[in-house]
């Protein structure tokens, strides 16, 4: 097992920077989880740690080694992919052989070590079928299996599970981290999917434009979002973010959405003053931290019920205040007796609020 | 009168009319009679080809292989199969035999292996050079086959002047010019004729690498695999299909091949590279033995269907095209 550190990753195509001064440690033995939009550069990160593209600039270390110009058949690697990319021409068996083939391992060793993990994976059964004689969950699993037999420094998944439907999805997941935790491989994984990502990882790195974005455990990644982009990245429904800006007025502070306001408590306000680049923020607040209520209440801000979405457990209600939309997520008792056109108050906890500069896009506080 | 009408009828029927119905009051054809009226539109054309150019002239052969027709006499006679135990008898069948077997097979490897090996050069290029490339090697084959035929004479050209032998001169290989077509006539066919093969190949070869998914390719590189590796585990076995169907193509179109041997050698130097087409062509439109000829011909036409069954067999044909069972678990 080995950590892996990328040192100013730069990956241009042409003039398309699809990776752009990524600075990255991954600790050895850490499950990490590349996060964001299609073209955000994490596949091309992939491939550059896997040795497929060369960096344009930048330098990558497996521990203290540099990696940088070694081609891929050197580094020790596991891959899956998205596709799979099992041959269609072999056997499960010889899909799985094949690079213990590549080493040249003893026969016996390489039948060994192919049922070894073809049981721990639970498709010990299928070693004589072909690719094409197999579900797609198991097609997963060979894939895995393959990418294990070598006993990889680093494991590397290019969306592993896109292709699932998603009961399995969630079944795969869940088993993909027993398996991380307990061969304890360097694990990166690159996902769109906000729930992947935070469900797997034990750090997240959020991308977009080819430049991360944030790089933490889930729990910080979710509350205390680095900026506007990571913050309407993650979580679902997604933060509520609304364009303001903040008034001083008698001595009192208030964000001014033009068609309402909001008084803030006086310390935060004179927070977002001293460290804002100017009087134009952002203000976020997620659904599952705003509460309904059907009667006037302490900051609370009034509006009409637009529509309500009922997810079983819990109903998102979309309550218009002013020019804008703001989703909330009640449980579904509370919510059962809240209908479309209905006056409502919602709550704000001045402790679940973010602010965000809106220049730069930087949390305020 | 009617637009009116119209607009009032159409909504209280519609509802009346199943699908099926609706289809019939269109067309008014059984669906029996639409299916049959499908396949001629379909199949019609190509089964129209195949008779005319294909069952048509093997009937003809056939039948003026069982006669002693010629265009030298005015009658004709039925002989029976005269004409084929004559082919046993005429003193160069057995050189023919030998020219055919050495020249198709030699031909068709060099075409698979110099077209696959074109096609892998050109999958490893960047995709404006291996345009280029392949441009390069399907000019032989857009050039009309008189004019690729005299290049060639001019390039194998006996006296001093000749462009291989300017070389040959000038590298102080050889003293005095060669007279190449003389000296290694079935070499040069087998050449001729590569040039212009191998690009069916590379074509059919390229295109077939391009849908390997990028994956795979990928996945192996990962895994350890060499380029050597890549192509011997990995694409080969995926070219499976374009491969027996360039070699089965070819071995068919090189038995059935003769114009630039007529053009180039026209079978000479003394029958060095008549092979059995020619040898056919000769026979009935040189000795003008039309009967003699068809015989020749129909040996070739059997020749052929034998090499069709014998390749499905060796490649399995039958389980390629089968769909894949997939069972879902």
């Amino acid at each position: 097992m080995v950590s892996v550190r990328l040192v100013d990753l730069c990956k241009y195509f042409g003039s398309v920077k699809a990776v752009d001064g990524l600075n990255l440690e991954i600790k050895d033995g850490e499950f990490v989880v590349l996060l964001g939009p299609s073209g955000c550069g994490k596949t091309t990160t992939l491939f550059c740690i896997a040795g497929i593209y060369k960096p344009t600039k930048g330098r990558i270390y497996f521990d203290e080694i540099d990696v940088t110009d070694w081609p891929p058949k050197d580094r020790n690697i596991g891959m899956v992919f998205q596709s799979y990319a099992l041959y269609p021409h072999m056997t499960v068996f010889d899909n799985i052989a094949f690079p213990l083939k590549l080493k040249k391992l003893p026969k016996q060793e390489i039948a060994r070590r192919v049922r070894e993990v073809a049981k721990m994976l639970q498709i010990d059964h299928l070693l004589d079928r072909y690719p094409a004689q197999l579900s797609g969950g198991q097609q997963q699993r060979v894939a895995l299996a393959r990418a294990l037999v070598k006993q990889p420094d680093v494991f590397l998944l290019d969306e592993p599970l896109s292709n699932l439907d998603a009961k399995l999805r969630i079944l795969m997941r869940a088993e993909l981290k027993r398996l991380q935790k307990e061969l304890k491989i360097t694990t990166v994984y690159v996902t769109h999917d906000q729930a992947e990502a935070m469900t797997l990882a034990d750090r997240i790195a959020v991308m977009n434009e080819g430049k991360l974005q944030q790089y933490g455990p889930p729990d910080e990644i979710y509350n205390r979002p680095a900026n506007v982009f990571v913050a309407g990245f993650i979580g679902a429904p997604p933060m509520n973010l609304l364009d303001c800006s903040l008034v001083e007025r008698d001595g009192r502070y208030v964000l001014d959405f033009t068609s309402f306001e909001i008084e803030l408590p006086r310390e935060l306000g004179e927070v977002v003053r001293s460290r804002a680049s100017s009087s134009e923020v952002v203000f976020g607040v997620r659904p599952e931290d705003l509460k309904i209520s059907k009667g006037p209440a302490t900051s609370a801000i009034k509006g009409v019920v637009y529509v309500t979405e009922p997810l079983g457990r819990e109903v998102i209600v979309n309550v218009r205040i002013g020019d804008h939309i703001i989703k909330v997520i009640e449980s579904a008792s509370t919510a059962s007796e809240i209908a479309a056109g209905q006056e409502v108050w919602v709550v704000l906890d001045f402790n679940r609020v973010h602010i965000f500069d809106r220049k730069t896009g930087k949390l305020v506080v | 009168m009617s637009k009116r009408k119209f607009f009032f009828t159409l909504p209280a029927q519609l509802p009346l009319m199943s699908s099926r119905r609706l289809h019939r009051s269109r067309s008014k054809l059984s669906p029996r009679a639409r299916k049959f009226l499908l396949l001629t539109i379909f199949l019609g054309p190509c089964i129209v080809m195949i008779a005319l150019f294909w069952f048509g002239p093997v009937f003809l052969t056939v039948f003026l292989s069982f006669t002693d027709m010629s265009i030298r006499r005015a009658e004709w006679h039925w002989v029976g199969l005269e004409n084929y135990f004559n082919i046993g008898k005429h003193p160069f069948t057995m050189k023919v035999v030998v020219n055919t077997a050495i020249y198709v097979s030699c031909t068709l490897l060099w075409n698979v292996f110099v077209g696959l090996l074109l096609a892998l050069l050109t999958y490893y290029m960047d995709e404006r050079s291996a345009l280029f490339y392949r441009a390069l090697w399907l000019l032989p084959r857009s050039s009309p086959p008189v004019v690729y035929g005299l290049l060639w004479l001019w390039v194998l050209d006996p006296t001093e002047y000749g462009l291989l032998n300017q070389f040959v001169l000038a590298l102080g290989l050889s003293d005095k010019p060669i007279n190449w077509l003389m000296e290694y006539p079935m070499l040069f066919i087998i050449l001729i004729n590569g040039f212009v093969g191998c690009s069916f190949g590379m074509i059919v070869f390229s295109s077939a690498l391009k849908s390997i998914p990028r994956d795979y390719i990928i996945a192996a590189r990962v895994d350890g695999a060499s380029e050597w590796r890549i192509i011997k585990d990995i694409i080969l076995p995926l070219l499976k299909w374009p491969l027996m169907f360039v070699t089965a193509w070819q071995t068919l179109s090189l038995l059935a091949s003769y114009e630039y041997i007529l053009i180039v050698t026209n079978g000479g130097p003394f029958y060095a590279t008549e092979v059995w087409s020619l040898f056919a062509y000769h026979q009935a439109f040189e000795h003008l033995e039309l009967g003699f000829g068809a015989a020749l011909a129909m040996v070739l036409v059997i020749v052929s269907i034998i090499c069709v069954v014998a390749y499905m067999k060796v490649f399995k044909f039958r389980r390629m095209i089968s769909p894949a069972k997939i069972e879902i678990a």
